[in-house]
This record gives C-alpha cells, structure tokens and sequence, in this order.
C-alpha cells in the first residue's frame, strides 16, 4: 500500500466486498451461491477457554494416564447401537457434491480412526459403503436415491430436518455437476440446476415424525440408532421436538456448517452460531432427564480438537466435521494455487463448490479433476487429522483431571466476552459473573 | 394356504417382522384399527390382504409383492414404493405414493393432498379425485386421475406424466397441459386396464413440465459488453 491510500477511508457500510457483490448481482440478476460455512465474524468456541487444573483440581499425566474417548450412540434403544472409537463423526455430504473419490477418502479415514461417516443428498454409493465400516444413511427431504436395501444396510439412519448453513432451506446442485450417474441416482434430467424440496414429502411436525421414525424402525426392524439433524435455529425447542419423536441422537448443526451450494444470503444470515446453540440443545436434554441418553452430536466450524474439548465440555456427546475434513484431504491446497487464482479466488478463499471445477478434485464430478484425489493418501491424511484432534482432545480433558473426554463440564470453562459468557453459560473470565443468572 | 394374523392378538411388530422373514405367501390380516407403519419394508413376492383401514405409511417402501387394503389408508400410503403394488379400495390420505420409485399404487377412492409428490418412477392410478399439490415436484412416472385435481397440480414438475379425466383446479408453477399423443393413449389405456379401471383413455387431459425451471436464469451484461456485442435493454 502506497502513502497514496492512507488518507482514503473505506466503507466499514460499504467495503470492497459489498461493493463487489452489488457489482456482481447488477451484472448477473441472480443471487450468489456458493459453498462453505458463514464466512463472517461470529461468536466462536474460540471465545471459550479451559480453566485447567490447579489447586483445586488435580490433572492427569498426559500420555501416561488413561483418557478414554469412546462414545456408543443408541445404547439401550436399538439392537446394534453405533460404538464410535472417538467422538469426533465425519458430517453428510453427498456424492454429487463431492467426488467419488472424495467420498472413498472419507470413508477410509474415518474407518481407519474408527468413526463414522454419512452419506448425504443423493443416495449411498458402493464407493462410501465399501469404505466406510459404520456408514450413517441420511433421510432427506428430496428422498434423492433413497433405496430400502440401503437403509438395511447403514449403521444409522439421520432423519435431516435441517442443516446449519440454511436451517429452512433445501439443498442445491447446479447443473455442471448433475453428471449422468449423479442424475440416474437422483431420478433427475441431466444438467438442470437441482434444487432439492426443504420440506419432506410425507410429514409435517413432530407428530408426524414419531410415527415416520416408527416405520423406519419397522424397516430395519428396530436394529440401528434414528438420529435427528436440526439446523441450529430454535435449538431448545427443536431438541425436544426431536427428543419428543423418539431420536436416539440429536445432531445440532451451527451457522458455521457448510455446504455445497447455497444462497450466500441464506449461509450468512440463516441460523444460530454453534457456540450458541450446543448450551441451549443441552438445556432441552437435561430438562427431559436424557441428557448422555439420547446423544448430542454438534457441528459446524469444528476445527481443532479446542473445538471439539469445548463442544463436549458445553454437555455435546459427538461432534461432526464437514468443511475441515475436505481440507485434511486436500480441499483449498495452496499447491494449486495458481489454477485457484485462474479461477478467480485463491488457495484459502476457493468456496466455489457449485461449479465443479475444484482443481482438488474434492468438490467436482470432472473425472480429470476427480482422478487427482488419491483416495488412499486422502485417506491417511484424514485419519491422521482426526488422531490430531483426538490427541488434542484428550490433552484438554487430562489437565481438566478427565479420565475421559465427556467429563468435560461447563465448570471447565470460562469465557472471553460477555457475549460468550452469555451464550454459553459460563463465567465471564476472572469473574464470577454469567450474564443471565443471579449472583 | 394362507396365514391370518391378527392385529387385536399380536402386536405390528410381530406383523412386521413376519412379514419381512418370509419368501412368499399369502397373509390376512385382522382388525388393523387405523395401525401406523402396517406391512412397510416388504421386500418378497408375498401378498397381504388388510381387513379394515390403515394409519400412516402402510406399505411403506414396499419392494415386491402385492398390498391390498380393504378400507381407507393413512398419510404416505405405500411411501417411497420401489416395485410391486400396493391397492387401497377407499381413500386415501395425504402423500399417498409420495417419491416412489417404481411399482403401482392404486387408490379406488380419492386421495388428499400431495398425491405423488416427488414420485420418481411410481404409476399411480386415483379413482376418484386428488387434492391441492398433487405431484408436486414429480420427477418420472405417471398419475392417472379419474376423477378431478385440485389446486397447483404438477407445481414444479420435472418429466412426470399426469393424466387427468376430470377438472383441474388449478396447475403449478411451470406445470402445463401437453398434447396426448399415440403413445400416451396406450400409456392410459395400459394402466386403466391392469387396474381394473373402467373409462376412456380419450377423455384424459396430459400435463407436464415446461421445463423453464430446470436452470436458474444468469444474464452476463458485462460479457455482452466485452464481446461488443449490442446490450439489450
């Protein structure tokens, strides 16, 4: 920047970045979409931190003694509950927004670290069955390759109400990435902008879902956990409402939570924070006396195992990671920056998952693109992320003096701002202040 | 032979899971009393036969065989059938057929709202009349209504056929009437014949998708400008 610039003032109304968008939607009369997470600054976990052992708590040795993180979801409530090695869960995705290839990768490394992972918006293929050794198969409102066989063969059924990016909205594949196979599976024409229905088809409201969990339990003949997905909007109510339905596990997934292809409006401006909506999830649980019965899964923006410690200490049982397990396996590489750059973005912005034109070879259906994806070291990299946070996870719970990650309580924490220390009922660091609570 | 299970003695869990055990086989059962989820996830050639009328998703998922329900059936009757067929003699509720994928659903009476939404390769044959939103966002397959449609019929359609003897109330958004040529008269008459239906293929009107929802319309005025092209406006 030159001494030229320093007495120009941009807009903090109107930046670089609104301008451009004004620019683009006169240029285009359509509104953005793309993929990833909200982008703008939220309240985060990051506003959280671990108070650690001291005097009064007394830790664990790191490495030496035992730190268990396995977590069984739908112990007691079906036949064959989910037994998770740790808890931390790969979200749906589907294929069709992702690569065949993509979809292997994750299924390899989850299985590798002894996790699940999930189909998503477009049916269960051999590819993630194949590689996956407990695979979680969601029920959307678009029923897009819903197939009975498939449903046997899962290791759970998530019943998707909403997703974190867009809570009240359905989902969005564009026309360059609905391929032959991606269009036989999805029952659609070839190349038309698929919007997926937001409503499902066959019920309307928690009477109707308890009676639709019922015939999915017939179905599978009562063998494997129902979970429930909730866009996190109305968290406390929603929770119940699922509780209510009969969910084995509730998974609630923050406005930070990604996707393949969205309005940005919608990602932006949609939803609750995930900070926000675990406490709020957890209050519903305890008041029904089924908190750590029925499970709390949260997601949306996980991204290290700070994350992940601070989510369980919140009262959550699991957490999902979407966008940051398509970056372990190779999503926005700064090694291909410059194919990124002739792209219009840049190693660390690319977001444009809708056009099919990943130079990574993730968020595409190209099979010159797609081949680029080595689904074995994808693999591997995953895996070795999720050990990262497992390893990081355990770390945070044995200074807490945890022999085992979900004894992390909110007494652990404290809060950064008053916002955080609201949100997530905790005192305001150095203080013995909650906003919200007397004394 | 068949094997009669009653509904007032044995619990729909025990239905159920016989039903799913077995290979083949002809099953009536008794006193279904409005049950929820009755004779869903059948997957062989079996044939049951339900004395009475059913709560929600009977047959739901079916895959082979034959479900005949001698009375009115509940919400998401025969939900996301995928072969085989599923018969109900009276009405049926909301989202009857909803996304199947395959099979036939014949409903003798008429059917609520929402009939075939998002059906993806089922036929289904109505009788008497369907309410508002039928075939919403339908993907493949074929609706026959003997009677009338009500409002928004076809709204958002993809390649479905619907075929309608009666009025319709109203059609959906880029749903319109199409011409009924020679296949499409064998389409109807197919389909009143293995049903059992009595009328006129003539009589029906066909509507489908005009497809102008199929891609977001994106000007690109700038790329007008740049080609030197002339800019409308």
């Amino acid at each position: 920047m030159t001494s030229d610039t320093w007495h120009q003032r941009e807009s903090y109304s109107f930046d670089r970045n609104a301008i451009a968008e004004i620019r683009r939607a006169a240029n285009t009369g359509i509104y953005r979409i793309r993929g990833w997470g909200a982008k703008r600054i939220l309240p985060t976990l990051d506003d959280l931190v671990f108070l650690g052992a001291s005097m009064s708590r007394y830790p664990l040795e790191g490495y030496r003694e035992a730190c268990g993180t396995d977590v069984i979801i739908g112990e007691g409530r079906a036949e064959s509950p989910v037994h998770l090695d740790i808890p931390i869960t790969i979200a749906g995705m589907s294929f069709g927004s992702l690569s065949a290839q993509a979809k292997e990768a994750l299924g390899r490394g989850a299985s590798a670290i002894g996790t699940s992972t999930t189909t998503g918006d477009g049916g269960m293929t051999e590819e993630e069955r194949g590689h996956s050794t407990k695979l979680v198969y969601q029920y959307l409102p678009s029923r897009y390759g819903m197939n009975p066989d498939d449903l046997r063969r899962a290791d759970a059924v998530e019943v998707v109400v909403g997703q974190g990016a867009k809570p009240g909205g359905g989902g969005m594949l564009l026309g360059q990435k609905i391929t032959e196979r991606v269009a036989q599976m999805r029952t659609l024409p070839e190349g038309i902008d698929q919007r997926s229905a937001c409503r499902h088809p066959d019920w309307t409201g928690p009477d109707d879902l308890a009676i639709k969990i019922v015939e999915l339990r017939e179905i599978v003949d009562w063998r494997v956990p129902i979970y429930v997905k909730l866009g996190a909007a109305r968290p406390y109510y929603d929770t119940a409402l699922a509780v209510k339905a009969g969910a084995d596990a509730v998974v609630v997934d923050g406005m930070q939570g990604g996707t393949a292809a969205t309005q940005d409006v919608f990602i932006e401006h949609v939803g609750i924070p995930t900070l926000a909506a675990i406490p709020e999830a957890v209050r519903a649980l305890r008041e029904l006396g089924v908190h750590r019965d029925v499970k709390l899964i949260a997601a949306g923006g996980i991204r290290s195992g700070a994350d992940v410690a601070k989510a369980l200490a919140l009262g959550a049982d699991v957490v999902s990671v979407g966008t940051a397990a398509l970056i372990a396996i190779g999503d926005n590489d700064p090694a291909y920056d410059e194919e990124y750059r002739a792209l219009g973005s840049a190693a660390g912005f690319w977001e444009d998952y809708q056009d099919g034109t990943d130079p990574a070879g993730i968020t595409t259906q190209d099979p010159e693109l797609s081949a680029r994806l080595d689904p074995v070291i994808g693999g591997r990299r995953l895996a070795n992320y999720l050990q990262v946070l497992t390893l990081e996870t355990q770390t945070l719970a044995r200074a807490c003096g945890k022999s085992h990650v979900l004894n992390l309580e909110p007494e652990d924490l404290a809060a950064l701002t008053v916002e955080a220390a609201a949100m997530a009922g905790v005192p305001l660091a150095g203080t013995n202040w909650t906003p919200g609570r007397e004394g | 032979m068949s094997t009669t299970i009653d509904l007032a003695e044995v619990p729909l869990r025990q239905l159920n899971q016989v039903l799913h055990d077995a290979d083949s086989g002809v099953f009536n059962v008794l006193n279904p009393r409005g049950a929820h989820a009755l004779a869903c996830g059948i997957r062989a050639n079996v044939t049951v036969e339900v004395a009475g009328s059913v709560g929600y998703y009977c047959a739901g998922m079916h895959q082979d065989g034959n479900v005949l329900v001698k009375g009115n059936s509940g919400p998401g009757l025969a939900e996301n059938i995928m072969s085989g067929t599923v018969r109900t003699t009276g009405n049926a509720s909301m989202s009857a057929a909803a996304t199947g994928c395959g099979g036939l659903v014949v409903i003798e009476g008429d059917a609520g709202a929402r009939c075939g939404i998002s059906m993806k390769g089922v036929d289904i044959v109505v009788g008497g009349s369907i309410g508002h939103m039928g075939a919403f966002m339908a993907q493949t397959g074929n609706l026959i209504v003997l009677g009338d449609a009500g409002a928004d019929l076809g709204d958002s359609i993809y390649e479905a056929a619907l075929y309608v003897r009666g009025d319709v109330e109203s059609l959906g958004s880029d749903c319109v009437e199409k011409e009924m040529s020679t296949a499409h008269l064998a389409e109807v008459k197919r389909l009143l014949e293995a049903t059992g239906m009595v009328a006129s293929p003539d009589d029906f009107r066909r509507y489908g998708s005009e497809r102008r929802l199929y891609n977001f319309h994106v000007d690109d005025i700038d790329a007008e400008l740049a080609e030197g092209r002339g800019v409308m406006t």
